[in-house]
């Protein structure tokens, strides 16, 4: 996370707490304990390139000092590009002198990994070492960043800096500062930011965001622009697509009497769910607002109150576990709309409310 | 309203009819192949359904049924449902020994969303021997194969001396002694 770079000279004071705001961090001097517990703080969580999965789990702990860290391949850890990258451009921009030291002030390479650097080699052969070390201790963007805010610290010279005030309001207290609510407000802000830059710099009018979440991108993808199976509505009924499961041997002996009904959940749920693979999502969740419908006798929660729950669906697969349901026989069918309207109204968390006393339930939005 | 009725056909000679209703295809489909892998002595049909009241069109094609055996999942609280409501399609007669419950899946009790007194009453409310097996084990399944076997045998009347009424003994426990 680079802190903030142009400076032009402030104009004049302001009443109220004058802050001297280098970045994100308010501080009088910038020392190095300072930077890197700044950095581990706030280069945290922005991971929005990492997928989960690889989430490694060293963070917070960043002293090596001579034990080695149970290594990275056994665990098949793979570091992201996006971090090796960060690193490599980091370390080919620190002069060649000075290196060794500002790893060793990084304090996340081991002694006997700093060791093997050779830096009497060209600046890129140097990086690619680093970045092979750095896959071995399973790097994030955390210690990413805090080498590039050393980095920052160190050369600042290199660096043109703005300089901002911050002025409380007139009677407002001056409160002992907080960092986590600190934390807590910046990263809303920024994705705040981030939403109404996108939003100006494409032209659009607005932005908000779905109801709609999932581990698989190329899922949501589908979902959101149509290219799943949809079903069409036609007033012919559609012949049964032959299965491409081949006609089983099945005995004379054994007659199977629905016959009909099976074919006619086939059928439903062709409609209901079109034919090819369904759009991969891992859960459904319905928050449910409405009544509690007991027996007037019990009289503990009948119609007084909202009865609060939350239904979650979850599957490695919904979409398709929800199709086979009916087949298996261990649902009716057609299934409820709210489980399958989930592609077409492109959202998977719903809020249930009643609907003005008659006993029905509607899909509201937020 | 059509009922399955126990005595409105008449029998063919050498055979026996058994109608397994259930929600679960594929483990009648199981059970199903484990009965025909059975020896017998005698001819065999192997009637499936999800549910009752049978086809109206079949009617007319189908044979006498001897036996009927109801399958219970205990995960599934659908398979039960279902098979209370196909309860009422079948004549009063049948409740003479020619209806069992095959009851699967209590092995895993964590899984269980049927509980185990629905089951005895539904056995007690309709005077049938309530059979637990664990259809997903093939040893078991050859076993239940083999009672229904049996107990097909003596519905369609070709053991000589003992009837279907004598089923009732298989409802006594032995607390009740």
């Amino acid at each position: 996370m680079p802190l903030s770079h142009r400076a032009r000279p402030n104009g004049g004071g302001g009443r109220g707490e004058t802050a001297l705001a280098i970045g994100p961090f308010k501080c009088r001097k910038l020392d190095d304990w300072a930077l890197r517990r700044c950095g581990r703080d706030l280069a945290g969580k922005s991971g929005q390139f990492r997928e989960p999965e690889k989430e490694p789990r060293c963070c917070g702990d960043m002293s090596a000092s001579g034990r080695r860290r149970r290594g990275a391949l056994d665990r098949g850890f793979t570091m992201d590009e996006t971090v090796a990258e960060y690193i490599k451009r980091t370390v080919l921009k620190i002069p060649r002198h000075e290196i060794m030291e500002m790893l060793r002030m990084w304090d996340f390479l081991s002694k006997t990994q700093l060791q093997t650097i050779n830096v009497h080699q060209i600046k890129e052969r140097i990086s690619q070492e680093v970045v092979q070390l750095c896959e071995e201790n399973s790097a994030s963007i955390k210690q990413a960043a805090i080498l590039d805010m050393i980095y920052n610290h160190t050369y600042r010279n290199k660096k043109i800096w703005t300089v901002y005030q911050m002025t409380k309001a007139v009677g407002e207290e001056t409160d002992a500062f907080n960092l986590a609510d600190f934390k807590y407000k910046f990263k809303r802000s920024l994705q705040s930011a981030l939403k109404n830059a996108l939003v100006h710099a494409s032209n659009y009018h607005d932005i908000h965001e779905m109801e709609l979440r999932s581990r698989c991108l190329d899922s949501l993808k589908d979902i959101v622009f149509k290219r799943y199976s949809q079903t069409f509505q036609t007033y012919h009924p559609r012949p049964l697509q032959e299965s491409n499961v081949a006609p089983e041997k099945v005995d004379p002996r054994i007659i199977q009497e629905n016959k009909r009904e099976k074919e006619r959940i086939q059928s439903v749920n062709q409609e209901v769910f079109g034919e090819g693979l369904q759009p991969k999502i891992e859960f459904a969740q319905y928050k449910l607002e409405t009544m509690f419908k007991g027996e007037p006798e019990m009289d503990i929660l009948t119609e007084k109150e909202p009865f609060r729950c939350i239904v979650k669906f979850s599957s490695p697969h919904l979409l398709e576990a929800l199709k086979s349901l009916a087949p298996a026989g261990m649902a009716d069918a057609p299934l409820s709309p709210l489980l399958t309207c989930i592609p077409q109204k492109a959202r998977n968390y719903f809020k249930i409310k009643e609907r003005k006393g008659i006993l029905s339930t509607s899909c509201i939005g937020h | 309203m059509s009922l399955v009725r126990p005595f409105d056909k008449l029998p063919t000679l050498n055979s026996a009819v058994i109608l397994l209703v259930g929600t679960d295809e594929r483990r009648q489909q199981q059970l199903a192949e484990a009965i025909l892998k059975e020896k017998k002595n005698f001819k065999i049909n192997i009637h499936v359904a999800t549910s009752l009241p049978l086809p109206a069109e079949r009617d007319h094609v189908r044979p006498r049924i001897d036996l009927i055996a109801f399958m219970i999942n205990m995960q599934s609280k659908h398979s039960l449902r279902n098979v209370e409501a196909s309860l009422s399609h079948i004549d009063a007669n049948f409740f003479l020994g020619k209806v069992c419950f095959l009851i699967t899946g209590v092995g895993r009790m964590n899984h269980c969303s049927v509980e185990m007194n629905a089951v005895r009453k539904l056995g007690n409310l309709y005077c049938s021997p309530v059979l637990f097996c664990e259809l997903d084990s093939e040893g078991i399944r050859a076993a239940t194969a083999q009672r229904l076997l049996r107990m097909l045998q003596i519905c369609a009347g070709h053991v000589p001396g003992v009837s279907a009424l004598f089923f009732s003994s298989l409802m006594k426990s032995s607390i009740d002694e």
